[in-house]
């Protein structure tokens, strides 16, 4: 989502109004598309957003539900990976029916209206001025598998003991919202993008949203039974690296996506992209080789995770070198965040949900306001080019997504346990969740 | 005859069977198992949260052989067996009453 497009849109809503005022005329209207002819749907624009698209999805299905799935113990790995799954067919329904609209289409400040309810009115040839030179159709799609991937992400804090309906109850809740409504705020109009806050491809709507989202699960569902004491080793290793590796290339369709369009900044996201990546994944294996002896597996992978995770906000806004400073940060970050916070402050974030993405979505806000380079982009001017409002801007940002996430989440959770319950009884928990809850198992 | 049952480490295996096989004893049973001795176990660390592994993967052989064979059979394992590394197994050596091969009804020194 580029920043041109609050502008652009308060131009195309500044002819209008001229156009209301002088009443209808012909000849105004005339001149108001003769100042800013239409913008034309471009085919390589269109070509690059329908493979992003299908890259993000790609995210989900299978790459979270394959790094979240080996992580589990195998008793649980079905059950993981149903989670992302169930998600990605329900978040498309809803997105359809109304999450959309409440996210894009106008509306107030806070929330999107209901004009794209069922998606009446988005036709063949429809484009919205956030992003023109596509079909609504493709942007729409694009969207949605951003919705899709933010709530699957949660699902990694509550991991081994949520009941599969009361999954599905709070997912679809808190999709409605809480994710609609804060895509809103920054991308669609709302007042977080009005105030300047830079997210280019969903640090805070996406990553510091689902950490966040996560640590309340993890708060309010409790540990699992055994844990600190049981053996909880991930089960299969080599399905996370899969996993984790159809992140990192999904994660191109993630950012460098999120320009619409296909030219210099999409290439810049990723190049930005590849960097910050691999420079968390280095960062979180040497810190880990450094205090633990070895440099594990899942440390790179995670490592990985983080730095992608912390370059969405930036990856439209810094150059290289500033990506690279946010990728260490990330990965020394996200070790901390997985490895100490947790067990200082003892939740249990069984996957690591808020570790990762939360800490590591903040992390990102915050230098995305320290790195962004007006040269980069013209949209975002950082401390780093004299701007130090910026970062006070950011953290308003993450401050506005953590509160209200943090207290709808909580009141979705506290009605859901109040009417069906969220958690497994302590014998379907110890007996897994692939049997109690899907009745399969894998051998 | 005796039952010579020894716990080894499970890449040991295929030299064991050469060195047995090499003084024509033709015929043991492998059991894949865990536990411990003085190795004790590992310790399993996956992002900060550290696991002790007390059981850790041995294969263990049985094989019946004549009372006269056992000693050479014995060392022949030892050989084959040993790396010198704390973790190498144990050798169990116990008497073995009656045995019948079940194609022919041969039995004892002959079922062997």
């Amino acid at each position: 989502m580029t920043f041109a497009h609050p502008v652009r849109a308060g131009l195309i809503g500044a002819v209008v109004g001229i156009a209301v005022a002088a009443g209808f005329a012909d000849v105004a209207l005339a001149q108001a598309a003769a100042a800013a002819p239409p913008p034309k749907i471009d085919s390589g624009d269109t070509a690059w957003m329908l493979t992003s698209t299908a890259l993000v999805l790609m995210m989900t299905i299978p790459g979270l539900a394959l790094f979240y799935g080996g992580m589990v113990r195998k008793k649980n790995v079905l059950a993981t990976v149903m989670q992302s799954f169930a998600i990605t067919c329900l978040m498309t329904i809803l997105w359809m029916v109304i999450g959309y609209s409440w996210a894009f289409s106008e509306g107030n400040s806070f929330l999107g209206g209901a004009s794209r309810f069922m998606l009446m009115g988005m036709g063949v040839d429809s484009t919205v001025s956030a992003a023109a030179t596509i079909p609504e159709s493709v942007f729409m799609c694009f969207q949605m598998t951003f919705a899709i991937i933010t709530p699957a992400l949660i699902c990694g804090a509550f991991a081994d003991r949520m009941k599969f309906s009361a999954m599905m109850w709070f997912m679809g809740l808190w999709s409605l919202l809480v994710y609609s409504p804060i895509a809103h705020w920054v991308w669609g109009g709302g007042f977080l993008g009005g105030l300047g806050v830079l997210d280019f491809a969903g640090g805070t709507v996406v990553h510091i949203n689902a950490g966040v989202a996560g640590l309340v699960c993890a708060l309010v569902l409790g540990k699992r039974k055994g844990y600190g004491t049981e053996n909880m080793a991930p089960h299969n290793l080599v399905l996370t690296v899969i996993g984790a590796a159809l992140l990192w290339v999904g994660w191109f369709g993630f950012n460098a996506g999120s320009a619409v369009s296909a030219g210099g900044q999409a290439g810049m996201a990723m190049a930005v992209t590849q960097i910050a990546t691999a420079a968390a994944a280095l960062a979180w294996m040497f810190v880990e080789w450094a205090l633990r002896g070895k440099p594990s597996v899942l440390g790179i992978c995670s490592g990985a995770v983080a730095g992608l995770v912390a370059i969405t906000p930036a990856s439209g806004f810094v150059d290289p070198t500033g990506a690279l400073a946010i990728g260490i940060v990330a990965g020394i970050g996200c070790y901390w965040g997985a490895t100490s916070l947790k067990h200082m402050m003892g939740y249990d974030d069984s996957l690591d949900a808020f570790g990762v993405h939360g800490v590591g979505g903040i992390i990102g806000a915050i230098l995305t306001g320290v790195f962004a380079r007006t040269a980069i982009n013209k949209a975002g001017t950082g401390l780093i080019d004299g701007n130090a409002h910026q970062v006070v801007v950011q953290i308003y940002g993450v401050l506005a997504t953590v509160v209200y996430d943090a207290i709808v989440t909580l009141i979705i959770l506290l009605v859901i346990k109040a009417v069906i319950g969220l958690r497994v009884s302590e014998e379907q928990e110890r007996e897994g969740l692939d049997i109690t809850q899907h009745g399969e198992v894998v051998q | 005859m005796k039952i010579v049952m020894a716990i080894i480490k499970p890449f040991k295996l295929d030299e064991v069977r050469d060195a047995l096989t090499s003084l024509g004893i033709h015929g043991l049973t492998v059991t894949e198992v865990r536990g411990y001795g003085r190795q004790k176990g590992h310790t399993e660390i996956y992002r900060g949260a550290e696991y002790a592994v007390s059981f850790l993967p041995k294969v263990k052989i049985e094989v019946a052989i004549p009372s006269d064979q056992v000693e050479r059979a014995v060392s022949a394992i030892v050989g084959a067996a040993k790396t010198g590394q704390i973790g190498d197994g144990k050798i169990f050596v116990t008497p073995l009453e009656h045995a019948v091969r079940i194609r022919t009804g041969e039995a004892d020194a002959d079922a062997l």
